[in-house]
């Protein structure tokens, strides 16, 4: 069966030229738009029209096209990536929409992440925040076994399951205090529950929230939206441990 | 040590250990005030409230209570404003989260009508059994004891007033609403909180909540339907 064709979409983005310029809304009108494109080929289409008319096209973020590189982001229709659920806005199809809707994108909010251009922010506070603690120190030398260090089945599900997230940023977007624990919390985890982890974990702790902090995310007030809008399903359960984990460390100071 | 409370961790954990003991005191202060409604005579009550005040636990839990609500009030002074300041640009379409609970996205609105209702209450209350005074506080004997007659002053208020009645009706759901998402929002931000215990802890939250709300409305109601 032939994928139907929406034959008009109201397109409502945020246009901004640079991070020192003010930005504003503009509506662009886009035609037959099939339903089983994927809405950055809606997106691609839109630009190629603007392009002909001598318009601007729109910028936006964008890699892999698959879901695991965590570049693309869009806040649609007051959704970070969208209306569906566990999925990144590049695997979002146009089936989520009907004929004749507005869609509203937006970039991610958050004096953390400053708008560079249209609808691309600069995410590389969570490179920072990764910088101050996100990794293993690891010596160089021959190559250990890999069974040389048993790690329960659970813990090694656990760790997998956070190192799932994608540092998209879809958490601090969601939250109303756009705070990063979501993904700094995932961050330590993965590493906290693995024994390689364990030998920096008071300092990754502590100096991974100093740095989000200091970045100028808000803090997290536990409302779970992060979770729900995650497209990873990273469990705010995450959250607890990071708390856990940083009380620890500073209460052994 | 001194710039830990002011991280955004140390923050949180302020609010919940505050929050936490204020938990606590609230289930003392219902079980006390529900004595109320099972002696007319006001005995009971009179009794549960001398305890109350003659007891030298309650006398030295009394200012860290004091102390306790003014960091909690703070502390969401401080949580509130920072938090509201790390988006400076709102969204044109905000998310409507159906996933998350109205109750955990207007805690400090919540928490704010809790403090106006607070301090309603202090005046109609506190401050005359332990400053002002008040002609309806005269001592009674209780057993061969005299105690103030807080019975008397309480059962007034309520019956005289049917406005008065409604308002603390309306401190007890506001209260209860917000230790909905209060209560368990604690335990995960004292990191006591893991995949199974967020639901067990969600429970119990609302069997707390539903507890604090239908304890403190059911007195008022008492006085309007008996009296
Ligand atoms: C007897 C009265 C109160 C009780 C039992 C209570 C209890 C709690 C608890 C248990 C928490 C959770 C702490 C956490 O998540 O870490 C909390 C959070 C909070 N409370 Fe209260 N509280 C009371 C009064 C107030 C008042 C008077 C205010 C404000 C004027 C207030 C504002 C807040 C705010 C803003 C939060 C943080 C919300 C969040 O993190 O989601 N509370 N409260
Ligand atoms: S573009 Fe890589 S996750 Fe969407």
């Amino acid at each position: 069966m032939a994928d139907k064709i929406l034959k008009k979409l109201n397109i409502v983005v945020w246009r901004q030229k640079d991070a020192k310029s003010k930005g504003r809304f503009e509506t662009y009108a886009i035609e037959n738009i099939s339903q089983g494109s994927s809405f950055l080929e809606m997106l691609d289409i839109l630009n190629n029209n603007l392009i002909e008319k001598g318009i601007e096209p729109i910028a936006f973020d964008h890699d892999c096209r698959e879901g695991i590189c965590g570049m693309c982001s869009l806040y649609i229709n007051g959704h970070p990536h969208g209306p569906d659920t566990e999925v990144t806005t590049c695997q979002l199809h146009m089936r989520k929409f009907d004929e004749g809707d507005t869609i509203t994108i937006e970039p991610w909010r958050s004096r953390a992440f400053p708008v560079i251009k249209d609808l691309i922010v600069n995410r590389s506070a969570f490179d920072q925040i990764l910088q101050a603690g996100g990794y293993v120190s690891v010596n160089t030398g021959g190559v250990p076994d890999g069974n040389a260090i048993p790690v329960s089945h659970e813990d090694a599900e656990e760790a997998m399951d956070a190192a799932a997230c994608i540092g998209c940023g879809t958490c601090v977007a969601a939250c109303k205090n756009s705070s990063a624990m979501l993904f700094v919390s995932a961050k330590v985890s993965h590493l906290a529950k693995l024994p390689q982890g364990q030998v920096e974990a008071k300092n990754r702790a502590r100096r991974m929230v100093a740095k989000m902090d200091e970045l100028g995310f808000g803090g997290c007030t536990n409302t779970g939206a992060c979770e729900a809008e995650c497209p990873k399903s990273i469990s705010i359960s995450n959250i607890a441990r990071l708390n856990r984990e940083y009380l620890s460390a500073r209460f052994s100071e | 040590m001194s710039k830990f409370v002011f991280t955004s961790v140390g923050r949180k954990f302020m609010m919940s250990i505050t929050g936490l003991f204020l938990l606590m005191f609230i289930l003392v202060h219902l079980t006390v005030n529900l004595l109320m409604i099972f002696d007319d005579t006001g005995a009971l009550y009179n009794q549960g409230a001398h305890f109350m005040v003659s007891n030298p636990v309650i006398r030295i839990v009394e200012p860290v209570l004091g102390l306790g609500f003014l960091i909690h009030i703070i502390w969401s002074l401080i949580i509130t404003w920072e938090n509201w300041r790390a988006r400076p640009v709102r969204y044109k379409k905000a998310t409507r989260s159906e996933a998350t609970s109205w109750a955990s996205r207007n805690m400090f609105i919540l928490g704010g009508l809790v403090f106006v209702f607070l301090g309603i209450h202090l005046y109609n209350f506190y401050i005359k059994i332990k400053f002002t005074g008040s002609p309806l506080l005269e001592e009674v004997m209780v057993g061969d004891t005299n105690v103030h007659n807080t019975y008397l002053l309480v059962s007034t208020l309520f019956k005289e007033s049917i406005l008065y009645c409604a308002l603390y009706i309306m401190g007890g759901i506001l209260l209860g609403l917000h230790v909905t998402h209060g209560f368990w929002s604690a335990f995960q931000t004292i990191g006591f909180n893991n995949k199974q215990w967020l639901n067990r802890l969600q429970w119990v939250a609302r069997i707390y909540a539903v507890l604090v709300a239908v304890g403190f409305s059911i007195i008022p109601l008492y006085f309007i339907i008996r009296f």
